[in-house]
């Protein structure tokens, strides 16, 4: 790091000097690669941006796992999450001609064309978090099944409630796909496996914090005996979370869903929510990391059937679709929340 | 063009190193230079064809937006003239409109976002800042209100393989000749027209223009709708190139153009700036970008680099203006534009 910032001031003395000057003779040449010998594995860290705690927190794992295995990882990234800025980054990885490039992508379609041509310079590429088209990434690690994640919601509210009782659902917008499946697969679950719990409203808060806590205090007021809220959306359940927290019904109707830590620590802490689901986006960033060494050191190909193995998490195995799943969502509670910084 | 100069007291090669677009070109040499020797990766063969795609839809903008800024004006709804053509270019091939017609569509929405900036700032006499600033809000709305947060992204693969082909084995990209082509005609327009004189004249005293037989309102009119053209054209570019319509592409990309512009030594305050020092302006942010980024320097850094460069830009002719004005009174050869600062009136003809 130093030695790159002293590079960046030697660059900057010398443009400054020019445009004010018009005499460019900066620094003597520091260039030159001081960077060891080509067969080390050289991976590069692509979040949809940077200064964003999520992408923080994974790139914390993906470091950890690179000095486990020995392999250099440099994370870069745009500072707006957008795919042109994306661009520039992959083309800028294949000039370097990195082993691999772990990118979480801002369009699936958008950066294809630039992840295939770093690929066709012999870079291997895997998506983490947000995945592209299948046929421009060679390994997708995926951090959540749509059905682990309908159930770890079904299961937290069904304990939290002790198994009985009302139960209302927030989501977000009424046409957001991910949710929408979700809330059918949860419809699913609790009817073949929780018969004593009553769905008994849907309602919309359209990831907007202020509609999510209008809506959360006009269910309260039109179900009185509803025991439980499900938000299967950060928005929604950090705003009910605020809700709760200020009425009466605090610690009386219970809250799960999908929410982020430093959203909703405070509410874990006040003992408005018990426990809420959402994957480790540290473990996330580990075993793509992992993924990339073992595709760049020629281990797995990326085929479906492939095995390697991850340090901690332990081995994994190449699904059909040309995936790994990171394993079941992650369950936040009061215990171990404060390891966690995102 | 027959107008009368005062005899230059300063040699030529002065008087051509010390202004403000030979600067740039200069400096951009230095740095590329500077960049073949000392950055790794720089010398290979992707950088140009990368760097000329990367910057090829804010050279592209940058023509128009130097002609309105150097009339004293600004359009800050570039960008979203961009994202509102990339979406309309992908509702309408979507709808079965083949890729020219829907980009010819698409052009001619730009036509109507500029006519209707260049109406309220040409002939209402709006501010162009708040005008602009305005429509940024409704141009993005209704290109994300059109398509919500989904992407198109069914677009036919030999118009995608178009928009990033390059030239035979140069590395530079086919848009290149677009772009060449309307740099030609933007540099005739400015600078060998009644019209181009005009849009100087309207920059330095728009009262003593109209005087003078300037039509300033249509001058202006008429920028702001090649501004929306060509902002529109960019976004077909833009769609084709990343194979994708989205509401929110090219989000932000104004300022990089303004900086570009500003850069090249156009001044903001109108009157003053040619065309080879933005597109010099242009390429040199890119290439301090590009090179930045094979040395996996912080995009932060990066961006704290250029904002130095284009405050020091912005101060340097009254830097400039300061030098010559002592070397003026040492050097008594005659009166004459040499006691003018450069950056300021009539040198910039």
């Amino acid at each position: 790091m130093k030695f790159h910032s002293k590079r960046t001031t030697a660059f900057a003395a010398l443009v400054l000097s020019g445009a004010m000057a018009l005499t460019g003779c900066g620094g003597d040449a520091e260039g030159g690669g001081d960077n060891g010998g080509s067969e080390d594995v050289s991976i590069t860290m692509l979040p949809k941006n940077l200064g964003n705690p999520y992408f923080d927190t994974s790139t914390a794992g993906a470091k950890a796992a690179a000095e486990e295995i020995g392999a250099t990882l440099e994370e870069v990234g745009p500072q707006e999450a957008t795919a042109d800025a994306q661009v520039q980054y992959i083309n800028t990885a294949a000039q370097q001609g990195v082993s691999a490039l772990i990118v979480s992508a801002n369009d699936p379609t958008a950066i294809c064309d630039a992840l295939n041509q770093a690929r066709d310079a012999g870079t291997k590429v895997v998506t983490f978090d947000s995945d592209t088209e299948p046929d421009c990434r060679d390994l997708f690690v995926n951090q959540a099944t749509a059905e682990g994640i309908a159930k770890v919601q079904v299961d937290l509210i069904a304990e939290q409630i002790g198994d009985s009782g009302e139960i209302a659902i927030l989501s977000a917008s009424a046409n957001a796909t991910n949710q929408n499946a979700w809330i059918e697969m949860m419809k699913q679950d609790l009817e073949a496996n929780h018969p004593d719990i009553e769905l008994v409203d849907v309602v919309y808060g359209d990831d907007d914090d202020q509609t999510s806590f209008d809506k959360t205090a006009a269910l309260l007021q039109s179900h009185p005996n509803l025991k439980g809220i499900v938000s299967p959306t950060t928005v929604g359940i950090a705003a009910a979370a605020r809700y709760l927290s200020d009425s009466e019904f605090k610690g009386k109707v219970a809250l799960t869903g999908l929410g982020t830590p430093n959203q909703m620590r405070e509410y874990v802490k006040n003992g408005t929510v018990e426990a809420f689901a959402l994957w480790n986006p540290e473990d996330l960033g580990y075993l793509a990391t992992y993924a990339a060494n073992a595709l760049a050191t020629g281990e797995i190909e990326g085929n479906p059937g492939d095995t390697f193995e991850a340090g901690k998490l332990g081995e994994y195995t190449v699904e059909d679709d040309n995936s790994v799943l990171l394993g079941e969502p992650f369950v936040f509670n009061a215990e171990n929340i404060d390891d966690f910084d995102f | 063009m027959s107008r009368e100069y005062a005899p230059y007291s300063q040699p030529l090669w002065r008087r051509l190193l010390l202004t403000r677009e030979w600067a740039v070109i200069a400096l951009l040499a230095v740095v590329v230079l500077y960049s073949l020797a000392n950055v790794r990766n720089f010398d290979g063969p992707l950088t140009l064809t990368f760097l000329l795609l990367d910057t090829a839809p804010i050279l592209l903008i940058a023509l128009p937006m130097t002609l309105v800024i150097v009339t004293g004006e600004i359009d800050l709804s570039v960008a979203s003239i961009v994202g509102l053509s990339s979406v309309l270019l992908g509702v309408l091939h979507e709808a079965g409109l083949s890729i020219p017609v829907a980009g010819l569509l698409a052009i001619l929405a730009g036509v109507a976002c500029g006519a209707f900036n260049g109406f309220l700032v040409a002939y209402v006499g709006l501010p162009s800042l708040a005008v602009t600033i305005g429509t940024l809000a409704l141009f993005r709305g209704l290109a994300v209100g059109l398509l919500g947060t989904k992407a198109i992204t069914d677009f036919p693969d030999s118009w995608k393989d178009l928009a990033t082909a390059t030239i035979g084995d140069t590395g530079v990209p086919v848009v290149m000749i677009l772009f060449v082509v309307l740099a030609l005609l933007f540099t005739l327009l400015l600078q060998f027209t009644t019209f181009g004189r005009g849009i100087y004249d309207t920059g330095l005293n728009p009262e003593a223009a109209h005087f003078t037989g300037v039509n300033v309102e249509r001058t202006k009119f008429i920028l702001f709708v090649l501004s929306g053209a060509v902002s529109a054209l960019a976004g077909v570019y833009y769609t084709l190139r990343f194979g994708s319509a989205r509401g929110d592409n090219a989000v932000g990309l104004e300022l990089q153009v303004i900086a570009a512009v500003l850069l090249g030594g156009v001044s903001i305050f109108g009157g003053r700036g040619k065309l080879h020092g933005v597109i010099a302006g242009v390429l040199l942010i890119g290439v301090i970008s590009s090179a930045l980024r094979l040395e996996s320097v912080q995009v932060s850094y990066t961006n704290v680099i250029i904002g130095l460069l284009l405050v020091a830009s912005v101060m340097s002719p009254s830097v400039l203006a300061w030098v010559s004005g002592k070397t003026a009174r040492r050097n008594k050869r005659g009166p004459g534009p040499q006691s003018a600062p450069v950056g300021v009136g009539t040198q910039g003809r």
